[in-house]
């Protein structure tokens, strides 16, 4: 495997004597699509911070490229960022704006106004070079600050929350533009957000955090169908999350019933946490079903119906399905194997599940 | 950065603000220092007396001048803070045409200079024919006190939203009473910021009350004036030092009791 | 239709009290003791005596808005960086004497300047020679800064304050070193403060009297002490409203400026 482009090692950063990142480590490959992940205060930004060089971390290093970055400053490092409220120029025009780093570098006006079309190109906001910045709306910001990042040519863009004051459509637009982005431009994207969907529709890793340090990285369907512990089951997505005994390599039991499952290494009758997606529950008839249980909550969702099954003990599963149960009806559960997920018992508190929703 | 640059550069900063300190406060210090003098020289050191300050108030003149300038600041902040309320209000509903030409009026005792605004009441004073004393000084104040009133409120009363008053209105309740209880509320911390800041630039004022006050009155400031041209100095830094002491302690409790308040 | 009613009382009060005011003085100005139409009175200012006097009042109050800016753009900056997490204590400090009563203020130099003042005692102590420190310009400038340095500050940390620290980011970002954020970043978004801190001090000190007075003796006359003198001791108020005139042109010309670099009236110390 190639050397990673970044590399963190042992970062820890306290503010006012709380500690913000606890020993992280993460290491970055060249042209992916990196996504830290976590609730508000799990540390993401201040590792975007560190990386960008607008904090120091208090012991640990940055590497970039096999060499150490961690002293230089911001205006020295091969990185860009786009900040969360854009951070434009309020007394430049946009030409001037997405110029400003191409004319530190010291570059001719000639490739400097060529950089400029090329880059409103890109971010399809041909035509607006001289556009004051106070006439654009929240999304067309966004976008400037985008161009503005990419023009000097960065071997890695950090972007920090940066679709966070756009409304829905929007910001599934722009979700769309910043894949299209990273093929077109073939740069590493770091890219924080609270948000889970974002995490799991534009990234090649995410990197899930809580507490100042990493609960788990992997692909979107990784985190998604193979959470490590009861908190990232949570955060991403909707789940169920039970306790259950692991009876012994590839049968789990849950309330009494036994489940086969696909996992293995978690010892004999051992507690463990068993987290099944919504969606990979089907109701069945009472007799075909592994547990039994009635249906005492229904929405119409429109994608789908979510549904609550009370089983015998109280808990109340929720379902997602396209097939409706109505309210009171005895219903059977049915699990495929391959969706039922274990996870260690939580080692700390760190590893709960939040009981927020985002 | 690294951790000895943010050092220096911070200790840097430190010793900038400590020579501006230095600089600010240098004056008021040696003031204090020397109203406890008991030589009048000052240079020479001839032990510590209260006699200035006993001086100071059992003047006649000075009593008369302090009872004269908290009357008036008080008065003039009172009177400009009423007559700039209901000229924000009316001005509120302007249409844009009047609203700027009235806004730029109101601008002119601000900028223009103190010594022209004072002449020039002085003029209209002799030409209307009322005769200089308490009452001129009294309306010099009030005039220029109502633009800062104007100008404290104003952006509050545009801030209030209109539909508080709308639904007080579809509630039941007339005009007056749905600005008293609904609109009055909202701008109270615009008043009140207007209303000290009116008080503030009238007790400060001297050049405008030196054309306007005649003879056979003095404020504060006119009363230094006279007095220091006259060589008289210790009793006025006892002066400087209660002023300064009572300046202190009220913006010690405007500024920080209401914040602690705040956070509860 | 009640509402402009209320606007009445106001409305009386600025034409008798603002308008009418200031049309006596040019009532006042350009005419001559008889009531006759005169330009001699603006026309004066051309003689070598008032000449000078606004040549200097002109030099010192230019100088005082330099040095004023100078010595509060830095502090400014200090106080944004420090001031935001305090609860603004550091800046109540450098506020304080703000309040206190201008003539104090002014006296207070007087005291340390003289011949036999602080300073010179001071220096006697330490046997260096006495140095004639008052009723020179410098002090004057002295006391136009001491004063006015204040309304210089807080226009401009107001300013500052509203730049976002990430916009800075954004500059260092970029590529920027600190002096090229400073003075491409900083300088030109803190134009508004610096123009508002400049017509606060540059009219009051252009037009002062005390200050000369006190700290200029006799000896120093600025254009304001000729326009004062014109009318409490000698009694041609034709000639003082002249100059007067004079004396607003300039602060027109200044209201133009401001006018021109601040459309938004960001500027502002309330």
């Amino acid at each position: 495997m190639s050397q990673p482009l970044i590399n963190l090692k042992n970062i820890t950063k306290s503010f006012d004597g709380t500690v913000v990142l606890d020993d992280l480590n993460l290491s970055v490959a060249e042209n992916t699509f990196v996504t830290l992940l976590g609730p508000s205060g799990c540390g993401k930004t201040t590792t975007l911070r560190i990386i960008g060089g607008f904090e120091s971390a208090d012991k640990g290093q940055v590497i970039f490229d096999g060499e150490e970055i961690s002293k230089l400053p911001p205006n020295k490092r091969q990185l860009n960022t786009v900040f969360q409220k854009y951070a434009l120029f309020s007394h430049m025009n946009i030409a001037e704006n997405i110029a400003f780093g191409l004319k530190i570098k010291g570059k001719s006006k000639a490739y400097i106004q060529d950089k400029i079309k090329y880059a409103l190109k890109l971010v399809n906001l041909d035509g607006y070079e001289n556009r004051s910045v106070s006439s654009l709306s929240g999304g067309q910001q966004q976008r400037i600050a985008i161009a503005r990042a990419i023009v000097n040519e960065p071997r890695v863009l950090l972007l920090d929350e940066p679709l966070g004051a756009l409304d829905l459509k929007l910001r599934q637009d722009m979700q769309y533009e910043l894949i299209r982005l990273k093929n077109e431009l073939g740069i590493t994207f770091i890219y924080v957000t609270h948000d889970q969907e974002e995490a799991l529709t534009m990234s090649d890793t995410i990197v899930v955090m809580n507490q100042g340090y990493i609960q788990q990285m992997g692909t979107p369907e990784q985190i998604y169908n193979e959470p490590e512990n009861a908190f990232v089951a949570d955060f991403i997505g909707e789940s169920n999350i039970v306790s259950g005994t692991m009876i012994r390599d590839e049968l789990v039991e849950i309330f009494g019933a036994r489940f086969a499952c696909v996992d293995k290494g978690f010892g004999n009758n051992q507690p463990v946490d068993v987290v099944i997606r919504p969606e990979d529950i089907d109701l069945v008839a009472p007799s075909d079903g592994t547990l039994t249980g009635v249906c005492t909550h229904l929405i119409f969702k429109g994608v789908h119906y979510e549904m609550e099954v009370t089983t015998p003990g109280g808990f109340e599963w929720l379902v997602h399905s396209t097939d409706m149960c109505p309210v009171g009806k005895e219903v059977g559960i049915h699990v495929d194997p391959f969706d039922i997920q274990i996870m260690n018992k939580p080692a700390s508190e760190d590893e709960e599940a939040v009981g927020v929703n985002e | 950065m690294s951790r000895l640059q943010r050092f220096l550069k911070r200790t840097w900063q430190d010793f900038y603000l400590v020579l501006i300190l230095i600089f600010l406060y240098a004056p008021i210090a040696t003031m204090i220092v020397l109203s406890f003098n008991s030589s009048k020289s000052r240079t020479q050191w001839g032990g510590f007396t209260l006699r200035w300050y006993m001086d100071m108030f059992s003047s006649r003149n000075i009593i008369a001048a302090l009872h004269n300038t908290l009357l008036i600041a008080l008065l003039s902040a009172l009177i400009a803070t009423v007559i700039g309320v209901t000229a924000c209000i009316a001005i509120n509903s302007m249409k844009s045409v009047p609203r700027a030409f009235v806004m730029g009026i109101t601008n002119i005792p601000m900028l223009n200079a103190d010594i022209v605004t004072g002449i020039s009441l002085m003029l209209a004073f002799i030409a209307f024919g009322i005769s200089l004393g308490f009452q001129t000084i009294l309306i010099s104040h009030i005039t220029f006190n109502i633009p800062y009133v104007i100008l404290s409120v104003m952006p509050k009363l545009k801030q209030t939203s209109r539909s508080t008053y709308e639904a007080a209105m579809d509630l039941g309740a007339g005009p007056v009473y749905a600005f008293f209880k609904v609109v009055f509320p909202d701008i109270l911390p615009g008043v009140l910021s207007g209303f000290l800041l009116a008080f503030t630039m009238s007790l400060d004022d001297f050049i405008i009350t030196h054309f306007t006050k005649g003879a056979g009155i003095n404020t504060l400031s006119t009363l230094i004036y006279s007095e220091v041209r006259r060589g008289i100095r210790p009793s006025m830094y006892a002066l400087s030092t209660v002023i300064f002491l009572a300046v202190l302690v009220l913006l010690i409790v405007t500024n920080f009791v209401p914040r602690r308040k705040e956070e509860k | 239709m009640s509402k402009k009613l209320l606007a009445g009382p106001y409305l009386v009060w600025m034409v008798g009290f603002i308008i009418i005011p200031l049309a006596l003085i040019v009532y006042y100005g350009l005419t001559d003791r008889n009531g006759i139409f005169t330009i001699a009175n603006v026309a004066s200012v051309a003689e070598p005596e008032h000449v000078k006097a606004l040549w200097l009042s002109l030099l010192l109050s230019l100088v005082s808005t330099v040095v004023c800016l100078i010595l509060a753009y830095p502090l400014a900056m200090i106080l944004r960086n420090r001031g935001i997490g305090r609860g603004s204590f550091i800046v109540f400090i450098f506020i304080l004497p703000m309040w206190m009563n201008f003539l104090l203020r002014t006296m207070a130099w007087q005291t340390l300047l003289e011949k036999n003042g602080v300073i010179n005692g001071i220096l006697s102590l330490l046997h260096l020679p006495n140095q004639n420190l008052i009723n020179t310009a410098g002090a004057i400038i002295l006391g136009m800064v001491y004063n006015f340095l204040p309304f210089m500050v807080l226009p401009i940390y107001n300013v500052l304050c509203k730049i976002d620290d990430d916009t800075i980011n954004a500059a260092r970002d970029l590529g920027a070193n600190p002096v090229q954020t400073l003075l491409r970043i900083w300088f030109p978004l803190s134009v508004p403060g610096v123009i508002s801190g400049i017509t606060m001090v540059f009219v009051p000190a252009l037009t002062t009297f005390v200050i000369s007075n006190l700290l200029g003796g006799s000896k120093i006359l600025l254009i304001g002490n000729v326009i004062e003198q014109e009318f409490t001791r000698g009694s041609n108020w034709h000639l003082g409203s002249g100059l007067s005139l004079v004396l607003m042109i300039f602060i027109l010309i200044s209201m133009a400026v401001i006018a021109k670099y601040d459309k938004n009236g960001e500027g502002s110390a309330f």
